[in-house]
């Protein structure tokens, strides 16, 4: 029995790091070919092509992922966009990661009265339907991309936020933070050079899939002409060109979609994989 | 256990309460006025007026507040700017359509994910279980609408199979049964679409609950009593694995209304999401602050009926979380 446990083990880690490392690979790809979209297309992403001649042409080795309604060639546009959604993921990434752990950390350390209010006021925010509280604001704001930044991330640190006060809870009643206090540190010290590089763990697990659900989120909004504006690309609203010219021109359409699933799959991977292979309990 | 359900009550109260204030400031924050857009520029200023306080936006914003929380409290939501109706009346129409499509995909989601989740878990680490969890990755990874565009194009435009959009054909066919049928018809696309990334939720929940649950020493017990491995699963594994679902219902409710709006404006599904985008697209600010507050409403009804069912099917579970 001990061996087929530690096998089933053995090979779930295998796995779990396999698929890892293909998220990682993925990502790599991914992330080279939009930074790099101007050597690998080769072509400007807004420049509208002749409008007789260059319109909807079908993918072929001149324009592997063919062209949009104004001529434009949809691979460097596909790879352009794809920098704008990425960047915009990783920035409210790092923003609700930012705010959730300050918060977490100091309603944590701090304990009592104040964290009992601090953590009512986050359950108060995650019964909102925030969901909707972003259609509605992006849809009344002048419509700017960089807008969508600080939006998503204010409405999105409440877990992270909770994830990190559970974590800093365990380890305030750690030794080696009684040590730290018995030297005589300061609090400011203790949080930043013990307590908050011990809880990252869980803060990077949730940021990376958190890439995923905001791409998702953006890609969504962006569809609706609610996010970022043409003529500046971005996957969804790539997806939204396409969308009256699905029978004449389904290229323009599936190609930007392709491009959300795999980064997402990929986030996913990643996320689940340093789950497992950073837990090693499970 | 009734003060228990005051108090989530008013806290529920609270949070609509917010949901209500905070749309207000927000489209107070808005620029520009909304009348501008349902007068023609260089109308006479007179009948802009009369069109302003027709909508009640001559009033001081604190005054807005006060009648539109009264209006909000009786059920009244106000005139819509561009249908020139009560927008109690456009829910009324919208609602029940957007319940169809929602519990068909509720249904839809929990059968399916249930029986991939139970599929894939016992024939854990197979390549049957590689394949089905790779394709439920790529289901719960993919954007909603893009789904819905690809079944589109395949299914409506290239085969013709399916219509796209809308929730019956133009021309309503005769007898109980073909409409019926054209009802389901219209039905399919949209609540498969809609279901999908949710059931590949629910199936990914299910395998690691149930995973988790066979690895426990009764399970193991019940084996070494050879009670037979169906048995196992489905008397004294499954009960245990699907209980944390139940918590799951008032995450998924949001989720839900957020994929309806979404699948409902790709096939011009004339529900609520439809409604809300339309309203938005106009700047029709009593239906936004109408979608918002049923939203708010839903969610939060999501969150206590997800709190008391767990507590019904878990009586370990305490009421006070933090005490």
């Amino acid at each position: 029995m001990p061996s087929a446990i530690y096998h089933l083990k053995l090979t779930e880690r295998l796995w779990s790091h396999k698929a890892l490392l293909a998220g990682i690979c993925c990502i790599g790809v991914l992330a080279f070919a939009t930074i790099f979209s101007n050597m690998i297309s080769g072509y400007d992403p807004v420049a509208q092509g002749d409008l007789l001649t260059d319109r909807y042409l079908e993918p072929t080795s001149e324009h592997p992922f063919g062209t949009d309604k104004f001529g434009r060639d949809l691979l460097s546009r596909v790879l352009y966009g794809g920098r704008i959604s990425l960047t915009i993921a990783f920035s409210v990434v790092f923003l609700t990661a930012t705010i959730g752990l300050l918060y977490g950390t100091l309603s944590g350390y701090l304990g009592g009265l104040t964290d009992s209010v601090m953590m009512r006021f986050v359950d108060f925010l995650l019964a909102f339907p925030s969901i909707f509280i972003v259609i509605t604001v992006v849809a009344i704001f002048e419509m700017n991309h960089w807008l969508l930044i600080p939006i998503l991330s204010l409405t999105s640190w409440m877990e992270t936020a909770r994830i990190v006060r559970t974590e800093v809870l365990t380890l305030k009643e750690r030794d080696f933070i009684s040590a730290a206090k018995g030297l005589g540190y300061t609090p400011v010290r203790i949080l930043f050079e013990h307590i908050i590089p011990n809880s990252m763990t869980p803060v990077i697990v949730a940021a990376t899939l958190k890439v995923g659900e905001v791409i998702l989120l953006e890609s969504a909004l962006s569809f609706l002409g609610l996010g970022v504006q043409s003529p500046t690309p971005s996957w969804g609203n790539i997806i939204n060109d396409g969308r009256e010219v699905l029978m004449t021109a389904w290229w323009v359409s599936t190609f930007p979609g392709l491009f959300i699933a795999m980064s997402v799959m990929s986030f996913n991977l990643i996320g689940d994989g340093l789950r497992q292979a950073l837990s090693p309990s499970r | 256990m009734s003060g228990f359900i005051l108090r989530r009550l008013g806290a529920a109260l609270l949070v609509v309460w917010g949901v209500l204030s905070l749309s207000f400031i927000f489209l107070q924050m808005a620029p520009g006025d909304p009348s501008s857009m349902y007068t023609r520029p260089g109308t006479d200023q007179k009948t802009v007026e009369h069109i302003r306080q027709q909508m009640g936006l001559d009033l001081p914003v604190w005054q807005q507040y006060l009648v539109w929380s009264r209006e909000f409290c009786t059920g009244n939501f106000g005139t819509s700017f561009m249908q020139q109706r009560p927008v109690s009346e456009i829910f009324a129409e919208a609602i029940p359509n957007t319940l169809r499509l929602t519990v068909v995909v509720f249904v839809l989601q929990l059968v399916i994910g249930i029986l991939l989740g139970v599929l894939t878990a016992i024939k854990r680490d197979s390549s049957l279980d590689f394949i089905l969890s790779s394709v439920l990755l790529f289901l719960y990874s993919m954007p909603g609408f893009w789904l819905g565009l690809m079944a589109i194009m395949v299914f409506s435009l290239t085969l013709g199979w399916l219509p796209s959009s809308q929730m019956q054909s133009l021309v309503i066919p005769d007898g109980t049964l073909p409409i019926l049928w054209d009802r389901i018809r219209h039905l399919i696309l949209p609540a498969s679409v809609l279901a999908a990334p949710l059931a590949a939720h629910v199936a990914r929940f299910v395998r690691a609950s149930l995973i988790e649950v066979l690895a426990q020493n009764y399970i193991r017990t019940a084996r070494a009593y050879g009670i037979s491995r169906w048995k196992i699963l489905f008397k004294y594994a499954l009960k245990n694995a699907l209980l944390p679902l139940t918590a799951l219902f008032g995450v998924y409710l949001p989720f839900l209304l957020a994929g309806a709006v979404i699948t409902e404006y790709v096939f011009a599904w004339p529900g609520f999401g439809m409604v809300t985008v339309n309203a938005i697209f106009a700047h029709d600010f009593p239906v936004i602050l109408a979608s918002n507050f049923v939203a708010a409403i839903a969610v939060v009804a999501g969150n206590l009926i997800s709190d008391l069912l767990s507590r019904a099917v878990d009586p370990r579970i305490r009421l006070e979380p933090g005490s």
